[in-house]
């Protein structure tokens, strides 16, 4: 472990931290577009953590000490979770700390803190979001799982950076097995991260929300560390996106530092198109009720499910 | 010389003479609980020792001239036994302190008794490990269950607890017959262990010794369809027994299994025999944890989680002993690895939350989940301590829960391709169902931990709860750390599950020269885990994230009424309840459950909403084999007509019968 490769390290995760409240500027701004409605700021995300952290926090008198350190977990799962990810390089120290399958836990981790915590205060939107939240988590966990299988079974490793360095030197070709994990893994990353058509991040009406009954109760310096990572989330799942399906211009090795600087503006672009097609997706399709989520997300399941028998049956 | 069978057999022999004395004075609480149970502990933490020193060791064997004349016992102490008298002990240690914490004056049976039996319990499931032969390992299995059948009744005025317990004596002998059978059908001229290892068997006989044992022992740990007594044994017996039966005792269920399995039938395994346990084991966990959604009761919730996990550890050993099968020992030794690994998991933190039920329900006197709620506030020490094992259950990074899990998941992953492609095909369909059944147990944690020591009380006498006293403050506090520890230094532990390894499968997980903090049983460049960094690096980003959000803005921070949308006129009552939790899991999976459903009617005055979810297996198969059984003893009963002349004309019959056919 060389000190290039913690510089390149901490680069990667400062870059994270950064741009995550941009990528949902982005998506926010192409979806008013897609909708003729006038674009919000593309820094208005960063305005909003910035207000939060500077009002007085309110916390409920019945709070337990659960609630008010989940948002700090929450955000440093998705901090380590965005230090693990190869976006800009691939020699990274901290990847080996987690491999997919811990990614996978780490993630769970941070679900499973913020449904505690919607828990505690005991207030009927807050349960009720926890129970929806762990359902929909229920069956995009092993959903998500399965692509990353798929995506192992073909590097041989369960390593991100291995696979991506296996997936990079692959000729370009449409290969079955991906293009079935890469459907599911689109349907599983519109669920984990509140999207339409499983959730809807704009808005409070009671029948329908998710993630936003959860954090109800949240004000201040609390809710901000929620929104950066929520923000941080929708980062780490774009860039296991990338990693998977569009592994191309991730620099390898931790010396080349033209490679590094260079993988930079190339993630950025991933990214705008990324955010573009999550924007249009949103656009197109409507919120389901709540009981169709399953077939959503069972569907996703069963074609990742699909992907890696498809991959051992062609070996491609 | 002593050798480390010798102090095992002392620290049985200690636990006896502990139950016998607590004789002496069998109502004395201060005497039994607090001085005999607290020896009783340091023997377990004495027997753990043991066993972790002679883990490496050579086998050592041992005849003891007891039993019946020219039958005598025979003892072993090899890698399996020793990794498993680790779990008793240690597990045992920290039950035994809560358990002198736990029992109180005036609540059924005299301490005295409960505490003999509980030491003979222990005492039996020693024994059952370190038997070599059929004729003790029996004696052992028999004593065992007996004991823990009268510490499951040990609040025998209750009649549904007296019929949990006719229940689980009931397959608890079933399981035994099988065993019996088993081993009748492995002998090879003896009785001994030792014998049936050399004995020459026919595949056909092997196949039905193993079929065997999967049914007895599956009996014993609760596999489908056998699995009806946990659910209703756990929460009948006090929470001590319940952490005991489903901490330890499953797992000598296990060991019977792998030592039938990998150490008797050694080099005769059969691929479909792993097969057929991996999908018994995957259909038990999913059974397992799907039930576990739609509890009420704490405790059953607990139980049918316990079956979840060893159907984890059942598809475990079928993936070993299908790699085994293939002559894939590395692979296999993953398995077997991941299999043990989850084994002491499950006894840790399974432990861990059935004894703080016990402090629950000593506190509160309720086990239900509907009229519990917020002990969080009154009960600090035992939620956050019960926070470690709902995280670990859950399996969730960086404790022990998940790391086998993760192992599992390593050995599923890096199947080469086996001759087989039926089971090339399967492997993968098996991790499918694993991932499910490891995601759902996070949803029954998060239900368990969240109505039970979150929200608001729903009852008002929950105000007036207490926080666990010393002992018990104790016990849970060795639990969680072992939750703690086993998760953070896998590497170490593996070295130790390596002797088993060795012994049954001649391979080894570890390989020299990986760092000591890094777990990386193929490649470190494939796959890699390393739970001191995650740990490290999430509490360092905390709290720097706290330190830099305190120092640069103001720590202004103002108390209130929850908002809940502005909702006034909140009640503890408009909280998600237990069964509306497990609502969503209902609906989808409603083929999976016989459900009940009263609703109330618009004109009712005091309306009541009620739903059950009951096992189809109830229906299905004990329901018919209990009429034909006792559709039989009728049949039977016709002939007994209670007249002196009928009977004597039945013994002129049959000695008539007998002289025809043995003339």
């Amino acid at each position: 472990m060389s000190a290039s490769a913690f510089l390149s390290q901490l680069l990667q995760l400062a870059i994270a931290l950064l741009l995550a409240p941009l990528l949902l500027g982005w998506v926010n701004q192409c979806r008013a577009w897609l909708q003729n409605k006038s674009a919000p700021s593309l820094l208005l995300p960063y305005r909003t953590i910035r207000k939060l952290f500077h009002k007085d926090a309110v916390v409920a008198e019945n709070a337990s000490p659960v609630f008010r350190i989940t948002p700090y977990v929450v955000f440093s799962a998705m901090a380590l979770a965005a230090a693990i990810v190869p976006s800009i390089a691939t020699d990274l120290p901290f990847a080996h700390a987690a491999d997919a399958i811990a990614l996978v836990g780490l993630f769970a981790l941070a679900r499973v803190f913020i449904a505690l915590a919607a828990m505690d205060l005991g207030t009927a939107f807050g349960s009720i979001g926890a129970r929806r939240e762990m359902f929909v988590g229920f069956l995009a966990e092993p959903a998500l799982l399965m692509v990353l299988f798929t995506a192992s079974l073909i590097s041989g490793a369960t390593l991100l950076p291995t696979i991506v360095e296996t997936l990079a030197h692959r000729d370009i070709a449409i290969y079955p097995s991906l293009a079935f994990a890469g459907v599911a893994f689109t349907m599983v990353s519109l669920a984990e991260n509140a999207r339409i058509p499983v959730d809807n991040p704009a808005t409070h009406l009671e029948l329908t929300m998710i993630h936003e009954a959860m954090i109800l109760e949240y004000s201040a310096r609390h809710l901000a560390l929620i929104e950066w990572a929520s923000a941080l989330k929708l980062f780490n799942y774009s860039c296991i996106g990338i990693a998977l399906f569009l592994p191309f211009g991730i620099a390898q090795g931790s010396t080349d530092w033209t490679a590094i600087l260079g993988a930079v503006p190339v993630l950025i672009g991933k990214l705008a198109m990324g955010g573009f097609a999550l924007a249009l997706i949103e656009t197109v399709s409507a919120k389901m009720r709540l009981f169709r989520a399953p077939e959503f997300l069972g569907t996703a399941f069963l074609l990742a499910v699909l992907a890696m028998l498809v991959n051992l049956l062609l070996g491609s | 010389m002593i050798s480390s069978l010798h102090l095992v057999l002392a620290a049985i022999l200690a636990w006896l003479a502990i139950g016998v004395i607590g004789l002496a004075r069998p109502r004395n609480i201060r005497f039994v609980a607090r001085v005999l149970f607290s020896a009783s502990a340091a023997v377990g933490l004495g027997l753990a020792g043991v066993a972790l020193s002679s883990i490496g060791n050579a086998v050592q064997g041992l005849v003891l001239p007891l039993g019946l004349p020219d039958l005598p016992f025979h003892l072993r102490l090899d890698a399996l036994s020793s990794f498993f008298l680790l779990l008793l002990g240690a597990a045992s240690a920290g039950i035994s302190v809560f358990s002198a914490g736990y029992f109180r004056p005036s609540e059924g049976a005299a301490p005295g008794l409960v505490s003999l039996q509980y030491h003979t319990f222990l005492a039996a499931m020693a024994l059952v490990l370190v038997a070599d032969d059929a004729y003790l390992f029996m004696v052992a299995w028999e004593t065992m269950a007996l004991a823990s059948f009268f510490l499951v009744i040990t609040d025998h005025r209750l009649p549904e607890i007296r019929r949990a317990g006719f229940l689980y004596l009931l397959i608890a002998h079933v399981g035994a017959i099988m065993i019996l059978l088993c081993f009748g059908v492995l002998q090879g001229g003896d009785y001994t262990f030792d014998s049936m290892r050399l004995a020459n068997r026919s595949a056909a006989w092997s196949s039905v010794a193993f079929l065997l044992a999967l049914a007895g022992f599956g009996a014993k740990a609760g596999l489908l369809p056998l699995h009806v007594w946990l659910p209703e044994a756990h929460p009948a017996a006090p929470s001590p027994v319940s952490a005991l039966m489903s901490g330890v005792m499953l797992k000598t269920a296990i060991y019977g299994l792998l030592r039938v399995t990998f150490d008797l039938l050694d080099g005769q395994l059969w691929w479909w025999w792993g097969v057929l346990a991996l999908v018994l084991g995957l259909a038990t966990a999913l059974f397992g944890v799907l039930f576990a959604t739609v509890q009420t009761d704490m405790k059953r919730l607990l139980a049918y989680s316990s079956i979840e996990n060893i159907g984890i550890i059942v598809a475990g050993i079928g993936l070993a002993i299908l790699f085994r099968s293939y002559d894939k020992p590395l692979l296999a030794a993953i398995a077997l690895t991941a299999t043990l690994y989850h084994a002491l998991n499950h006894a840790f933190f399974k432990s861990l939350l059935f004894l703080a039920t016990g402090s629950v329900l000593h506190s509160t006197k309720e086990r239900s989940l509907g009229k519990l709620g917020g002990l969080i506030h009154r009960m600090p020490w035992v939620a956050w301590l019960a926070l470690a094992g709902t995280l670990a259950c859950a399996g969730l990074p960086p404790l022990n829960g998940f790391v086998s899990e993760w192992l599992l998941l390593q050995a599923f992953l890096f199947t080469p391709t086996l001759p087989q492609s039926f089971v090339n095909m399967l492997v993968p369909l098996a991790a499918a169902a694993l991932v499910l059944a490891a995601a759902l147990a996070a949803y029954v944690m998060v239900k368990f931990y969240g109505v039970v020591f979150l929200g608001r009380p729903r009852e008002p006498n929950l105000a007036y709860a207490h926080d666990a006293g010393r002992f018990e403050r104790v016990a849970l506090c060795w639990f969680a750390a072992g939750c703690l520890m086993l998760g953070l230094f896998p590497v170490q532990v593996i070295a130790l599950i390596d002797s088993v390894n060795v012994l049954l499968l001649a391979s080894q997980v570890s390989r020299p020269g990986v760092s000591w903090w890094l777990l990386a049983p193929i490649d470190a460049d494939r796959a890699s885990y390393s739970p001191v960094i995650v740990l490290v690096v999430t509490v360092v980003v905390l709290l720097l994230t706290i330190q830099i959000v305190h120092r640069h803005y103001h720590g202004r921070l103002r108390k209130g009424p929850v908002w809940d949308c502005g909702f006034p006129a909140q009640t503890p009552r408009m909280q998600d309840t237990a069964e509306g939790f497990g609502q969503p899991i209902r609906q989808i999976f409603e083929q999976f459950f016989r459900i009940e459903r009263v609703l109330p009617t618009p004109f009712d005055a005091e309306p009541r909403y009620f739903v059950k979810a009951e096992d189809h297996f109830w229906y299905w198969l004990y329901g018919p084999i209990a009429r034909a059984a006792e559709w039989a003893a009728r049949q039977i009963g016709r002939i007994q007509q209670g007249r002196i002349s009928v009977y004597l004309t039945y013994s002129f019959f049959t000695l008539l019968a007998l002289l025809y056919f043995v003339r």
